[in-house]
Parts: C-alpha cells; sequence; structure tokens
C-alpha cells in the first residue's frame, strides 16, 4: 500500500509539471491562469494523499480545505484585477 | 528508501523560483510565486510540519497573491526594466562560494528525525513534561508560544500589527 501510494504521489508531481509548462510558456495570461488553478487542485490532491501516506489525513485535511478556499479567493482577486483592467 | 519524495518537490521548486524571475510578465509572475508557495508547503507537510505548511499556504499562496495584484493595480504590468545587467565579477565569485560554505556546513546538521540531535534533548522534554504543571494549559505548543515565550510573541504581534497597519494606509483607496 505504500508503494501504491508514493507511486500514484510521483505521478501526480510529474503531472503538475505538465501544468508547469503551461504556467511557464503559456502564451496569454488566461493560459498561466488556468495552469496555476490546475497546479493548486493537483497541491490539495497531493496533500491528502500525503496525509493517507502517513496515516493522519484527519490533520492534513484541515490544511487542504485552506488551500482549496484560498485558491478560490486567489482566482477571484485576479479576475477582479483582469476585469479592472480592462476598464481602465 | 533510495529516493525520496523531496527531490521532485525542490525542482518543481526551482524551476517555479527561476520562472518567476525570468519571466517579464508581472502576473505571470505572481501565480509562478503563488505556485512556489504551494511547493513550499508541500514539502513542509511531507517533512511533517504541518502548521508551517498552513502558515506558508495562508500567507504564500493566498495573502501574498492577493497583496501583489493589490500593488499591481497602482503600477504598471509590465517588468520595464526588460535589460538586466549582466552579473557583476564580485557576484560570480561570492555567490558561489557562500553556496558552497553552505553546503560544507549543511553536513554537519543532524539527521532529520534524529532522537538525539540538540534540538529534541535540550529544552523540548522540560516542555513537554512541566507544561501542563507549570502552565495548566492543555496544549503544549500554545503553553510555549503564551507563557514560555510570552515577551516574544508580543513582540512579533506588534510586528505585524505594524505590517499590517502600514498595508492598509499604503493600499487604500482615494489616497
Amino acid at each position: 500500500m505504500k508503494t501504491f501510494l508514493f507511486c500514484v504521489l510521483v505521478l501526480l508531481a510529474i503531472l503538475i509539471g505538465a501544468y508547469l509548462y503551461r504556467v511557464l510558456q503559456g502564451p496569454t495570461i488566461f493560459d498561466r491562469l488556468l495552469g496555476h488553478n490546475g497546479i493548486s487542485t493537483k497541491a490539495i490532491i497531493l496533500l491528502l494523499v500525503i496525509g493517507i501516506y502517513f496515516e493522519r489525513v484527519d490533520m492534513f485535511i484541515d490544511i487542504s480545505i485552506g488551500y482549496a478556499l484560498l485558491n478560490l479567493v486567489g482566482a477571484l482577486a485576479l479576475a477582479k484585477y483582469l476585469e479592472q483592467k480592462e476598464t481602465l | 528508501m533510495i529516493f525520496s519524495f523531496e527531490i521532485p518537490l525542490l525542482l518543481l521548486l526551482l524551476v517555479t523560483a527561476a520562472g518567476a524571475i525570468l519571466v517579464k510578465d508581472l502576473i505571470s509572475a505572481v501565480l509562478l510565486l503563488g505556485s512556489y508557495s504551494f511547493f513550499l508547503a508541500l514539502v513542509w507537510a511531507w517533512l511533517g510540519a504541518v502548521d508551517v505548511a498552513f502558515v506558508e499556504a495562508v500567507v504564500g499562496a493566498g495573502l501574498g497573491t492577493v497583496l501583489f495584484l493589490l500593488t499591481l493595480f497602482g503600477t504598471a504590468p509590465k517588468d520595464t526594466r526588460l535589460r538586466r545587467p549582466p552579473p557583476s565579477l564580485v557576484t560570480l565569485i561570492v555567490f558561489p562560494l557562500l553556496g558552497v560554505l553552505l553546503l560544507f556546513t549543511a553536513n554537519d546538521l543532524p539527521e532529520f528525525g534524529d532522537p538525539n540531535s540538540p534540538a529534541s534533548v535540550h529544552i523540548s522534554p522540560t516542555y513537554i513534561e512541566q507544561s501542563y504543571q507549570e502552565t495548566h494549559t492543555l496544549n503544549v505548543v500554545t503553553s510555549v508560544l503564551m507563557d514560555y515565550r510570552s515577551l516574544d510573541t508580543m513582540g512579533e504581534t506588534v510586528v505585524i500589527f505594524a505590517a499590517g497597519i502600514a498595508c492598509a494606509l499604503l493600499l487604500r483607496r482615494n489616497a
């Protein structure tokens, strides 16, 4: 079971690399924004898998909920920023 | 375990940090810094420092992104210094030497999770054994922060309060 979870962790890290390519390379801001959101969701799942790996998932669920909420706040702030720049 | 999971996380950290410096568009740099904080928090969580990971996620990924964006509201979104001057000779000599020195000293640090390291034999046992009798607080971390190191915590709180007021004054509308 530990080996399986470890493989899941490494695969998720590789997947994050794919999103990171889009964030670094993306021609427009929206590509980067979508890549960043993908990274955040993968980071939440990665955190939960780390929690299961250490068999202390109750503590890690709290952090991942915090992550998810903050991710929403960040996306909203960026959306607000882009909207404001459009009107300027 | 020969292959440890820190290595891919640290690689991702390096890539995001370099990207945030090299990218020309400042909004993209803010996004990359947000991803950097996420990865740093993952490293903390993997090493078992869950509280530090939580703070890194809240401050770095959440508050940091919002504050950077608020700053971008008042400034230009492009990095105007497109042509950076090349690093000077002193920089090229001193910083690699500093890195080598730090790696050399890191060799002498105790192993991760070593029960005989100075941090876990000097004062931690005293806190764990006597904090309830001395402070009547159920949570050891709270008793350390709010009782044994209460002056230190008060200083920190004053600094954070001053920084918060300064941010609010700088970022208010119609200033």
